[in-house]
């Protein structure tokens, strides 16, 4: 699973940033994607995409460093919405 | 006479602006300020902050429903469009960000209009480019201290509760603080070029001192978020207000050119006056379409309204602005005159230029779609 959510945010990253190459491991911050406006869409993204909340605690710039960090958080509001 | 409206469509808002805010727009321009009883009026009709949900005494009111009520406001006076804006943005900040806490202490009295909220993040020495801020927060005994001033702040000389933006080690966060806290110092501006009664101020923070409830939102990488977050929705409420503008510079247009003659002939028959009054049909219809789409984004929470809003915001203010000079050139020496609703719309245009992101922001920063994939495509047709 967390594969395919790995696949789904890259796609949306690559997407605003066409011309670059991008790892699941890479540190996006590192590449300068980053800035406020593309942070908001990328946790808007992740909302709406994936069907999840990110409450301001997962708001952490470990949890969106790399497409990798992304899916295992996803995959975690995915397991903590089933469980509660 | 009860103002409360009984549904919050657009003809409902319509015909309450039609009644209570397009009579009384220039007198309130004059006196550079919105009377209390009409802040009142606002209350009764439930239009603060309509979006919040009914649990918090909102009226759960989408954000394509929230666009329309802001255009029609708009329409009839672009100086309380602006008290709606700065409201809307301090309550959406708190329910969208706020902790359990922040919101059952501020959203019902945000809702109801008990507490009016104001935005503060521009300065002396920074308004669009938010980097610039040098007011600061720093950690102290568990809590915040917070220093700077804070310029051109809509509804400051009125706002009971400010959402602050301040520098917070690197970063930039949003912090509550009511006007009542000791250190809280508000100066009025008078005599502003246009949205002249939105009753601006400077408010300055000297070491006012805050309890750890007062941070809004998450800390270190994300607390920018929230600003982006905020200026989307007000650049969005902008539009809006923006689109009432062009609608009421046409309503006005039309209406003196069907009336008045030059040489026997009715204004309404010379060509170059329909041409001018073709483009603003064509132009409020393409603005509204466009914030009806970044609304429409809004409410389905795709990221993809951040961008729709900026295009919205550009379009429609540039509209306005571009109209409002048509409008005051077709009604001639009446559009000059004091008192003229025309003249009112043109200074107000011109602030709609500049507030939320200027222009030139505006057109720096819609140019990233030019370099995504699909451009220029609206996110249905991608799909």
């Amino acid at each position: 699973m967390a594969n395919t959510h790995a696949q789904t945010i890259r796609a949306f990253i690559v997407g605003r940033h066409p011309q670059a190459e991008l790892t699941d491991d890479q540190d996006i911050f590192s590449l300068g994607f980053i800035n406020s406006l593309f942070a908001m869409e990328l946790v808007m993204f992740i909302e709406k995409e994936f069907g999840v909340s990110l409450p301001n605690d997962e708001l952490r710039i470990d949890n969106f460093r790399t497409v990798s960090s992304m899916a295992e958080l996803v995959e975690r509001r995915l397991a903590g919405a089933v469980s509660a | 006479m009860t103002t409360a409206l009984p549904t919050l469509d657009r003809s409902a808002v319509r015909s309450f602006v039609d009644a209570h805010v397009v009579p009384e727009a220039d007198r309130w321009d004059r006196a550079g300020a919105i009377p209390e009883e009409f802040l009142a009026r606002l209350t009764e009709a439930g239009l603060w902050a309509p979006f919040l949900p009914p649990e918090v005494g909102g009226a759960g009111l989408d954000m394509r429903g929230l666009g329309a009520v802001h255009e029609e406001i708009g329409r009839g006076c672009s100086s309380v469009r602006s008290l709606l804006t700065v409201h809307t943005m301090v309550s959406w900040a708190v329910q969208r960000w706020g902790s359990d806490a922040q919101r059952e202490r501020w959203l019902p009295d945000l809702a109801a209009g008990r507490v009016l909220g104001a935005f503060c993040l521009s300065e002396p020495g920074a308004g669009s480019d938010a980097v610039g801020i040098t007011t600061t927060a720093t950690a102290h005994g568990g809590g915040w201290l917070l220093s700077g001033v804070k310029k051109w702040i809509t509804n400051g000389a009125r706002a009971d509760l400010f959402l602050v933006f301040a520098r917070n080690g690197s970063g930039i966060s949003a912090f509550l603080v009511p006007r009542t806290a000791p250190g809280v110092r508000v100066e009025p501006i008078h005599d502003m070029l246009g949205t002249r009664a939105s009753m601006l101020a400077e408010v300055a923070f000297d070491e006012v001192l805050l309890g750890p409830d007062a941070l809004v939102g998450p800390s270190g990488f994300a607390s920018g978020m929230v600003l982006s977050g905020v200026l989307d929705l007000g650049r969005y409420s902008v539009a809006a207000g923006s689109v009432g503008i062009v609608q009421a510079c046409l309503d006005a247009s039309a209406g003196y050119a069907a009336q008045r003659t030059v040489g026997g002939a009715p204004l309404s028959e010379l060509q170059l006056i329909r041409a001018k009054l073709s483009d603003m049909v064509t132009d409020v219809r393409a603005a509204r379409l466009l914030c009806e789409e970044a609304g429409r984004l809004k409410d389905a929470g795709d990221s993809a309204t951040i961008m729709a809003t900026w295009v919205a915001k550009y379009f429609a203010s540039t509209a306005a602005a571009r109209h409002a000079t048509e409008a005051v050139q077709i009604h001639g020496a009446l559009g000059c005159a004091p008192g003229s609703p025309t003249a009112r719309f043109y200074r107000d245009a011109k602030v709609m230029e500049i507030i939320e992101g200027s222009s030139e922001i505006q057109r720096i920063t819609i140019a990233d779609e030019a370099f995504r994939q699909d451009y220029g495509r609206t996110p249905e047709d991608q799909r």
